[in-house]
């Protein structure tokens, strides 16, 4: 690895001598720099391919039949690449797959603009004791999913939740409640104080300057809440299991089931893992580019 | 207007004339308002102050001297620690900011960064629930007052920053408000820029006759816009008057130093058998200047504007040697030493801190250092020696331990040009 601090340049542009020089980009740089860029790339394409590794396993092994499925021969090719697989596993997801979404969507919806309105309050709106309810809060994302799995299973039966979806969805909400806030009141407080002031002389009181002036500012912020809390509800495998019934089960207990059994059905399982994961891609992918955008832009002099 | 015409004729709304804004311009009034911050930080001290109804007054004084802390506390965007505050014949002390009936223009602008200028401006009456079609012709008509009709569909972001204030200024003015806040709207505009919005503003007051209370920091800006310029330092009121005669009679050293561009020249100086006399040089005092027969010694200012070149009126003489002769064209302004101890008083220091640092000394200096303007006629020489006459009726007194100004009369102040 090399300790140069120069961010890669592109390819070395030669710099002729002579009049037109000028309209050449002059560049600044070590006479190495071709060298070290070339090496950089080397190395860190070498690390791309190790820690690709496993997903080149998983997806051509999804294409094999179970004759060809074998631990000592896992990183050859297949001998033909079949889509049977696939069609043998999804009757086996597609329930588990519905559940997931029924589930997923809104929780990671309700709890982004639940978190949404307590950044708000804890950064833009704040209350006496703001700073004692935050960390209070923040502790939340501390606490591990089995130390209350048995408390939270009683509660959930106590409410008449346990079973179906709705109590499910409830525990996510909940538990993403403290990453979610965090994300909101960060992003918040880079957010001017004056363009809440504005909204409050221009006559709109708490809800109003939230819904209509601090929530679509917050779109970058929203999308990265709701890529998160999509991906951990639709990843979560304990309280799916402990909180619903086999017909409500997430599609990470009906995956759990398909790798169940005797005999381990490598193919259908790294299908199965292939189709789950679907959903949190096109998550990422459809929401990523809200990341990058600045949406700020033109609320302040410039 | 034509906008305004073709917009009634789709909505039916009757034509409201283009000009005074519906409502009743309505006074403000502070009383004894004071603001402590958390932490005891007394940012603002017992400040009266009675604005008129349709008038436009400026909040001037250095950073930090609490203006904004006032016009946040008249806006309710700040409660008051102690003190009331009235709009009209209300009592606002403790109301919200949405239900004073105010607007207000920000440093920032503060325009919401997802609405598109049509939004923007619309927003204040959409929160206050105006009919639809009401809100559209307001809308169209300020928009067609700022020149913002080929805008309206962008969004901020989208803006020039001369733009952006307008929009931020039509935001303000479609409310039709009791009262115009201003927190330094010109401040991120560049220099050019910021001298014609202020003649516009100057012309918008005119023509909507709202009550307007405007800060700055700039003692210009204040000077020009305001009707009346309140001063304040380290949160407390100075002295809140007409531009005139807070360059005429200022109330203390502070005042006097802060206003007028280039600031006053003081020097230490010593009254005795009715002159008054510095480095050698002896000036009769005013006729009835209450500080014949006193023996004491003051702080004396003089404008830069109080010289004249020669020795002219019979007035007395200053021998002076020009270090810096500055050329502005039709006029110059000459700079040079004085045989007497610097004023360098927390009033003075205060005052140069506002003045944007442009009269911080590179060097240290002991010795008092003048500015005063000049014809460009006759030519002056840096190190040539030269006579400069003094006005004796524009003096200024100071008290040297509470900076009070001292002895100013009525009769000084009308003699002055």
């Amino acid at each position: 690895m090399t300790t140069t601090a120069t961010p890669p340049p592109p390819a070395p542009v030669a710099v002729p001598a002579g009049p037109n020089a000028a309209d050449m980009p002059v560049r600044i740089r070590s006479r190495w720099a071709g060298y070290t860029t070339t090496a950089r790339y080397i190395t860190l394409f070498a690390l791309v391919c190790v820690f690709l590794l496993p997903v080149y396993v998983l997806l051509i092994t999804a294409f094999k039949d179970l004759a060809q499925v074998s631990p000592s021969r896992m990183w050859e090719w297949p001998d033909s690449l079949s889509l049977d697989t696939y069609r043998t596993v999804w009757p086996k997801l597609e329930d588990g797959f519905r559940n997931s979404l029924a589930m997923a969507i809104p929780a990671a919806l309700i709890s982004s603009f639940l978190g949404a309105a307590n950044g708000f309050v804890l950064s833009k709106w704040r209350f006496p004791g703001a700073d004692i309810v935050f960390p209070l809060i923040l502790f939340g994302m501390f606490i591990p999913y089995q130390a209350i799995l048995i408390p939270l299973r009683q509660a959930m039966s106590d409410l008449h939740l346990l079973g179906g979806l709705n109590g499910l969805i409830l525990a996510h909400i909940i538990y993403g409640l403290p990453i979610t806030t965090l994300i909101f009141r960060s992003y918040f407080t880079g957010i001017s104080d004056e363009l809440i002031d504005a909204a409050q002389v221009d006559g709109a009181g708490m809800i109003r300057t939230f819904l209509f002036v601090a929530l679509p500012i917050a779109v970058p912020a929203f999308a990265v809440s709701v890529i998160w809390q999509f991906t951990s509800a639709w990843n979560d495998f304990l309280f799916g299991l402990v909180l619903t019934n086999p017909d409500h089960w997430p599609v990470t207990v009906a995956l759990n089931n398909v790798a169940g059994g005797q005999v381990v059905p490598y193919h259908e399982a790294m299908a199965a893992a292939l189709l789950a994961s679907i959903p949190t891609l096109l998550v990422y992918i459809l929401m990523g580019r809200f990341f990058m955008r600045g949406l700020m832009a033109g609320a302040l002099k410039g | 207007m034509s906008a305004d015409v073709e917009d009634s004729a789709v909505t039916g709304t009757p034509i409201t004339p283009v000009g005074p804004i519906a409502q009743e311009p309505s006074g403000i009034e502070l009383v004894n308002v004071t603001k402590r911050f958390k932490g005891g930080v007394e940012a603002v001290k017992d400040v009266s102050l009675s604005v008129q109804p349709g008038e436009f007054v400026a909040l001037v004084g250095p950073s930090g001297c609490g203006k904004s802390t006032v016009l946040r506390m008249i806006a309710g965007l700040e409660e008051v620690s102690a003190g009331r505050i009235r709009i009209g014949d209300r009592d606002v002390t403790t109301q919200l900011p949405q239900h004073r009936d105010v607007a207000m223009v920000f440093q920032s602008y503060a325009l919401y960064p997802r609405m598109s200028v049509r939004r923007n401006l619309g927003f204040g009456l959409r929160m206050r629930r105006t009919e639809k079609a009401e809100r559209r012709r307001r809308v169209a008509e300020v928009a067609n007052v700022l020149g913002l009709e080929h805008l309206l569909e962008r969004r901020p972001g989208a803006l020039s920053g001369g733009q952006r204030q307008r929009v931020a200024m039509g935001r303000a003015i479609v409310r039709e408000p009791r009262v115009f806040l201003m927190d330094e709207p010109l401040s991120n505009l560049d220099a050019k820029l910021r001298v014609s919005m202020r003649a516009q503003l100057s012309l918008l007051h005119k023509r909507l006759g709202v009550t307007t209370v405007y800060v700055t920091h700039d003692q210009i800006e204040a000077m020009t816009l305001g009707q009346r310029v309140a001063v304040l330092r380290d949160g407390a009121l100075q002295q809140f008057d007409t531009p005139q005669r807070l360059f005429r009679y200022p109330v203390n050293l502070f005042v006097a130093a802060f206003i007028g561009s280039p600031s006053m020249n003081f020097v230490q100086a010593r009254v005795a058998d009715s002159t008054v006399s510095f480095s050698g040089t002896r000036i009769p005092l005013p006729a009835g200047s209450p500080l014949a027969g006193t023996d004491r010694s003051v702080i004396l200012g003089m404008r830069p504007t109080a010289f004249a070149a020669g020795s002219a009126n019979g007035w007395p003489t200053l021998r002076v040697v020009p270090e810096v002769v500055e050329e502005l064209g039709d006029e110059r302004y000459v700079i040079f030493d004085v045989d007497a101890p610097r004023v360098d008083t927390e009033e003075t220091r205060a005052a140069v801190d506002a003045q944007a640092a442009d009269d911080a000394l590179l060097l240290p200096e002991d010795r008092a250092r003048f500015t005063v303007r000049l014809p460009t006629e006759p030519p002056i020489d840096v190190g040539q020696p030269i006579s400069l006459a003094l006005n004796p009726n524009r003096l200024y007194f100071f008290d040297p331990e509470s900076g009070a100004a001292l002895g100013l009369t009525p009769e000084q102040g009308s003699s002055e040009q």
